[in-house]
């Protein structure tokens, strides 16, 4: 049969029945659980006297609240909310046999870090988590989307949620991502062009050649942000990158066994004929780095394009934006070039794996950060921040004078100590620039790429990372 | 309003009866602002819980506030005892925190009106039994202002009909099958709805490539 997408293929591998609500029944193949949307479920089914039917199906790791100072690691933990929500996780996880990767484990980390690095992510999946950027894992090829707390109860009870198809628009990127433009700055792009309510309804596509040429890592971070785009699940046909990216990983399969898998993974792509309920086509060759101006993702420009007056946007972005630019302080008509930062946050789910290190470390080599800066690097796993420590990256980012942490969600949404403080205003590699998202409720951030989160922090102020001399 | 917020499956005992939503009558509170996300609803500090308990403090706890922690106009301050929550476009963006809803419900929402949802709230307000209504932008605005002008006026969801009235006015509204479904016909319990399929769920696990059963 021809003419269908990924998305069709692994729906109906997936689905178990009609319910009579008009939805479907769904099996999910991947279901990741974390410490602060999972307590709930498990109190329940433990008062409901329910075991969990495929409790190998679920991995769970901490990563909300996790503190990344390695001092403040030593258990019982200093902040005893933080201490009560992990020790659920290691009751409910040991009573049910669920693998947990805890602060002891060197796997720890960010679920949506962790999970495609062991190889527990694969192409042709339906990936369920409490947790909105669960959409990260559809970089495989997978059907992979984020729920909320009872339906964490119901993948656990049943190993299905109840779901409505969505629609498929596929998002054609043509061309090439220049010096400097990173994976991050095509998906912030997207969002500004198809606003964040332009995905509801819809699972994204991402294709074309410029994403074609990208790694898994930089698919990560497209994929991740599909949320912000109100898509709740975003994927990328599977393809070499993809294959040879999962080769001799902890949980693919090994050997004779891969190329029989593999065979499974390349039948679910999208048929060259597929169709699809809608097509946007994007150029990547005049692409700049990207940064935001306001209090959501999709309030973007290029580093060079001046912040647009309120005035100037269509009618119903106007009071939103005028909002927005007096919680940032940003100045309409002029490029957000030269606002200044007091933080810089280097890590989380969209850019706190290994190769987004080191783009930030090629521009910090041989620089310090501003003094009027503090700096946070903040790897995304524990396999993240050994695999740079041996490279000597996290030597890079130590001697420029930022602070070199454990694993964790950290300041994206400042569930542990690391928070911004007053109005500061942050470049920030995180997904969301809501206002009080950073700790503090007149904290400003401003959303870019791991690259130009490192020329700020060495400017003190946001910077066209193009123009500092960088060694490839 | 209980304190307990609305019905939904972990209220132990209640029959389908009693499950089924089919109609909120009340008064208004409107909150105004697209892309309002669930970082407004509910910061994240207060998700560092394992319970639901005290969820009703929370809800736009920050908005509510003045920088000296103050109460400010916002209408959660302003329209107490409400249940009807009137808002604008992608309602619940951003994270998936159900805790948002749950801490709209306890503090008195019984059903939403509304241009759109993002759909991960939308889910959890099914998830809960609230209502998720969508009409068109200027409907939105009529009823918002008529709230705010008659905030001790009745306003009704009818959830069979898809329909609210308010001012003698009966206006249509469209609320999703699967949550109509699920309103109407009390199907709340996805737990057992799910469970009792399990031999069709083996069938289709042992039939991925990827599945060792």
């Amino acid at each position: 049969m021809s003419e269908r997408t990924l998305y069709d293929k692994v729906w109906d591998r997936h689905k178990v029945a009609d319910l009579p609500n008009g939805q479907d029944q769904l099996f999910i193949g991947l279901h990741l659980i974390h410490e602060v949307t999972s307590p709930q479920p498990f109190s329940e089914l433990r008062e409901r006297g329910i075991e969990v039917p495929y409790p190998e199906r679920t991995f769970a790791t901490t990563d909300h609240i996790a503190p990344t100072e390695a001092d403040k690691r030593e258990r019982p933990l200093a902040d005893e909310s933080a201490e009560g929500m992990l020790t659920a996780l290691e009751r409910n996880t040991s009573e049910t046999g669920i693998q947990f990767y805890g602060l002891d484990s060197e796997k720890q980390g960010i679920t949506h870090v962790v999970a495609p690095e062991l190889g527990l992510t694969q192409p042709g999946m339906t990936v369920v988590c409490g947790d909105s950027h669960t959409a990260t894992h559809g970089a495989f090829g997978s059907i992979a989307f984020g729920i909320g707390t009872s339906q964490v109860r119901d993948v656990l009870a049943s190993q299905c949620v109840a779901a409505d198809k969505a629609d498929v628009r596929r998002i054609e990127v043509d061309g090439r991502l220049g010096d400097g433009v990173h994976s991050k700055d095509l998906i912030l792009q997207i969002i500004a062009e198809l606003g964040v309510d332009g995905g509801v309804g819809y699972v994204y596509e991402y294709g074309g050649e410029a994403v074609h040429d990208l790694s898994m890592e930089e698919r990560l971070a497209v994929c991740n942000m599909s949320i912000e785009g109100g898509a709740r699940a975003g994927y990328i046909n599977p393809d070499e990158t993809t294959y040879e990216f999962l080769r001799g990983r902890e949980f693919a399969p090994q050997g004779d066994a891969f190329e029989e898998r593999k065979a499974y993974w390349e039948s679910i792509a999208s048929d060259d004929d597929a169709e699809y309920d809608d097509v946007v086509h994007l150029d990547a060759d005049d692409l700049e780095p990207m940064v935001t101006w306001g209090t959501n993702p999709g309030q973007a420009v290029g580093i060079r394009e001046p912040v647009p007056a309120p005035d100037d946007l269509p009618e119903g972005e106007r009071e939103a934006a005028r909002v927005a630019q007096e919680h940032t302080g940003v100045t309409p008509g002029e490029p957000m070039a030269g606002y200044p930062v007091d933080v810089a946050f280097l890590g989380t789910c969209t850019n706190g794996r290994a190769s987004d290190f080191r783009e930030a470390a090629a521009v910090l080599e041989g620089r310090e950060v501003h003094p009027d800066v503090r700096a946070l690097a903040v790897p995304g796993s524990g396999t993240v921040k050994s695999t740079l420590e041996a490279e000597g990256v996290a030597d890079i980012f130590r001697e420029a004078g930022f602070e070199w942490r454990e694993a964790g969600c950290s300041m994206c949404l400042a569930m542990n100590d690391d928070s911004l403080e007053g109005d500061e205003r942050c470049a920030s590699s995180s997904n969301r620039n809501y206002v009080g998202r950073q700790g503090s409720k007149d904290g400003r951030t401003v959303l870019m790429s791991p690259a130009m989160v490192a020329a700020a922090a060495v400017e003190g102020e946001v910077t066209d990372v193009r123009e500092l001399e960088v060694d490839a | 309003m209980s304190s307990e917020g609305p019905k939904g499956p972990r209220d132990d005992g209640a029959g389908v009866e009693e499950m089924k939503v089919r109609r909120v009558a009340g008064t208004g509170v409107p909150v105004r602002g697209d892309d309002i996300d669930t970082d407004q609803i509910i910061p994240a500090r207060f998700l560092k819980t394992t319970t639901w308990e005290g969820m009703d403090q929370y809800a736009f706890y920050d908005a509510r506030r003045d920088d000296d922690g103050d109460r400010n106009d916002h209408p959660f301050n302003e329209y107490k005892g409400a249940n009807v929550l009137v808002v604008n476009d992608n309602f619940g963006c951003g994270s998936s925190r159900e805790h948002a809803p749950r801490a709209l419900a306890r503090w008195g929402v019984e059903a939403i009106v509304g241009e759109s949802f993002a759909e991960i709230f939308a889910d959890n307000c099914k998830s809960l039994g609230i209502p998720a209504a969508t009409t068109d932008p200027e409907t939105v605005d009529e009823l918002q202002s008529f709230v705010e002008e008659h905030p001790e006026a009745g306003i009704e969801l009818d959830v069979v009909d898809e329909t609210v009235t308010y001012d003698g006015n009966t206006v249509g509204v469209d609320i999703d099958e699967a949550m109509h479904g699920a309103l109407v016909q009390g199907i709340w319990d996805t737990v057992a709805l799910l469970r009792s399929n399990m031999d069709t769920i083996d069938e289709t696990a042992t039939n991925l490539p990827y599945v060792d059963r």
